[in-house]
């Protein structure tokens, strides 16, 4: 589940409120958006492929909520560690290009 | 309450074509009928590129080059899994459809990879790069997007034909209607809010609003897919299972378990957590696994575990007739549901053309999506052409009933998050809906009956609530066409389990055909062999 909107990194765009598929975030004037319906998050990962800014962590667990340190996530760099995986980014190209399917289906009887 | 032409509408437009419903189908859907000239407005619960599970996973496609040895091999490959319920015809026809669409999809632009001998290789799609690209086509082609706008009901004309459809922006609470020539449901199916990866958009809400017009499902009797996903996290992606051992806490093996035998895995549920370790995967594959999909392995490095080398819990999540083959029976080659005006496209269509009973995971999916989607939309949009000036004169109204009242007519309150749990322990567990029984089937029948009267009698506290009020009442409805389906099928056949009934039997090769929301029916018909007739006449028929 969503369980981080980091303060010091969020930009206030609102991205995540307009995108997030099931209506999690609320936005807040001059502030970072809310988790506002945090049970509703379906844990897919989606608002942090859209954040410009890595603002945003989506803990594994979806059906409890855990606690999260920025700091540490920051440290061992979970923090947009998925849109550098499928290369969303500035400067990055996406994964979709390096794709590696049709070897594993080569192994598949 | 929310009550066509007696409420002011903060957005009223005016479109040839209405879809509903912004994944894969909708897309294509919307893409096609704007490229046949249609003015068209995309409408979506979510946000027209994150949702639906497409966008959150990606999977294989259907893509077969027309070569005729490969085209026979992909139509025979399911034929028998699926029950000989599939039309080769239909196959054909979305086997060419998807080859060139998804040829399309590189000219626009998607990053195909390519593979050793330096060939492009098209055979699968990562869904978040894919729906962005989508979404900026159909922007392109001129298409009015509404993100974060659910529709709520249908608007039928004075002869019954579907003319657009009323909803709300769940952000701003302001209520739209889109008035229309002729309208797609591109919803998806039903996962019944089971946290499956980018499922939990998908509640039925199609089904429900075409049953409300008059449209019928087909196949909801297969409707019993779980995926594979650990056992704490969301990801239900199945493929690399294909490498897992599957044991018991203590690490003995599980005799007979396999991603291609999750009966097993279900059954040893029932008694105790289940473990896996994908530990039959070569070193040097687990590379390309990681390239292939990453998000397989987001949860497994967040949790701090190697599921090459350690052994982690795991479980099944309801697919529904997300994975399911059953939906909105399509009565043509356009992709017309049996209501006049009103189409259906991927998931939330029956998908028991091309696959018969048994999922076609995603790769068949994603190939229904794209071609029906294609069809309804060019369909679509020629139908509404065809209404000419007659288009602007029409007298509409909502035909949304249950879950749609918060007037004070009612005394009983709608308690929508319990209706929702108690459909959800009637459709969760693995003894009810995937090891069916007689007897199970009419106990299950019988509870969401009684919660279908009570959604009949409740109202809604406020506008919030309307549009989980809408989800609850879909789900309900769509589990109600699943158990009616499952107890007529007195076999076991594709992914339907009856346990009573364990052998396939030759005299029940027809599909069956549901319907009807405070009285469900369910009635036989037989295969269509392969009649294709001439999509011109048929267009915009109701048959």
């Amino acid at each position: 589940m969503i369980e981080l909107v980091s303060e010091s990194r969020c930009i206030k765009c609102n991205i995540c409120v307009n995108i997030c598929p099931t209506n999690v975030f609320d936005r807040v004037p001059d502030a970072p958006p809310t988790i506002a319906r945090q049970s509703d998050c379906q844990t897919c990962y989606m608002c942090e492929l859209y954040c410009p800014v890595d603002a945003l962590y989506v803990a594994p667990e979806s059906d409890v909520t855990t606690s999260v340190n920025e700091a540490e996530l920051a440290e061992v760099g979970l923090l947009g560690s998925y849109r550098e995986k499928i290369g969303w980014g500035h400067k990055r190209t996406s994964t979709a290009k390096t794709d590696q399917t049709f070897q594993i289906l080569k192994q598949m009887k | 309450m929310l009550k066509t032409l007696t409420t002011d509408f903060e957005l009223d437009l005016e479109a040839d074509v209405l879809v509903i419903g912004g994944g894969p189908a909708g897309t294509w859907a919307a893409w096609s009928a704007a490229s046949s000239g249609a003015r068209v407005v995309l409408v979506d619960k979510g946000y027209c590129g994150t949702t639906g599970c497409a966008a959150a996973s990606g999977n294989g496609v259907w893509y077969v080059p027309p070569d005729p040895e490969a085209r026979e091999t992909a139509k025979a490959s399911r034929e028998s899994l699926g029950g000989f319920l599939s039309d080769r015809s239909w196959m054909d026809r979305v086997l060419d459809q998807t080859y060139a669409n998804v040829n399309q999809l590189a000219e626009w632009g998607y990053p195909f990879p390519t593979d050793d001998e330096g060939k492009p290789y098209r055979r699968s799609l990562q869904g978040p790069e894919y729906m962005r690209l989508m979404r900026r086509q159909i922007q392109r082609a001129g298409v009015k997007i509404l993100d974060n706008s659910p529709a709520l009901e249908l608007l039928v004309d004075d002869d019954g034909a579907v003319a657009g459809a009323t909803g709300v922006n769940r952000q701003t609470g302001e209520k739209w209607i889109v008035r229309s020539q002729s309208t797609i449901i591109a919803t998806g199916g039903c996962a019944f809010l089971s946290k499956a990866l980018g499922c939990n958009v998908l509640t039925g809400d199609g089904y429900l609003m075409a049953a409300e017009a008059g449209a019928e499902m087909s196949g909801m009797e297969f409707s019993n897919a779980y995926g594979i996903s650990p056992a704490f996290s969301s990801v239900t992606k199945t493929l690399f299972y294909n490498w897992a051992t599957f044991t018991y806490e203590d690490g003995t093996v599980i005799p007979g378990a396999s991603s291609h035998r999750r009966s097993v895995i279900a059954e040893t549920l029932l008694q105790q957590p289940v473990y896996a370790i994908i530990d039959k995967a070569a070193e040097s594959m687990r590379a390309s696994m990681r390239l292939a999909q990453p998000n397989f392995f987001l949860p497994f490095d967040r949790a701090g575990i190697d599921p090459f080398t350690q052994r982690f819990p795991v479980t099944l999540r309801l697919e529904g007739t997300v994975r399911g083959t059953g939906g909105i029976r399509i009565v043509d080659e356009s992709c017309s549901s049996s209501v006049r005006g009103l189409y259906a496209a991927g998931d939330a269509a029956t998908r028991e053309l091309i696959c018969g009973g048994f999922t076609g995971g995603g790769s068949h999916n994603a190939a229904w999506a794209i071609s029906s989607g294609y069809w309804s939309g060019k369909s679509a949009a020629e139908y509404s052409r065809s209404l000419g000036e007659y288009k602007t004169q029409r007298q509409v109204k909502g035909v949304g009933e249950v879950g749609l009242h918060s007037g004070s007519d009612r005394s009983q309150t709608l308690a929508t998050d319990e209706i929702i749990q108690a459909v959800q322990a009637e459709v969760f567990p693995y003894e009810k809906n995937y090891f069916r029984t007689e007897q199970g089937l009419t106990e299950s029948l019988g509870k969401l009956n009684h919660l279908w009267q009570e959604l009949r009698s409740s109202r809604v506290k406020s506008d919030n609530e309307l549009i989980r009020a809408r989800e609850a009442a879909a789900m309900v409805a769509t589990a109600r066409w699943m158990y009616s389906s499952a107890i007529e099928r007195k076999e076991t056949r594709g992914m339907h389990k009856h346990q009573d009934y364990p052998e396939l039997d030759a005299n029940q090769q027809h599909h069956l055909i549901s319907g009807g929301l405070d009285r469900v029916w369910v009635k036989t018909q037989p295969l269509l062999k392969s009649k294709i007739q001439n999509p011109k006449s048929k267009i915009g028929v109701a048959v």
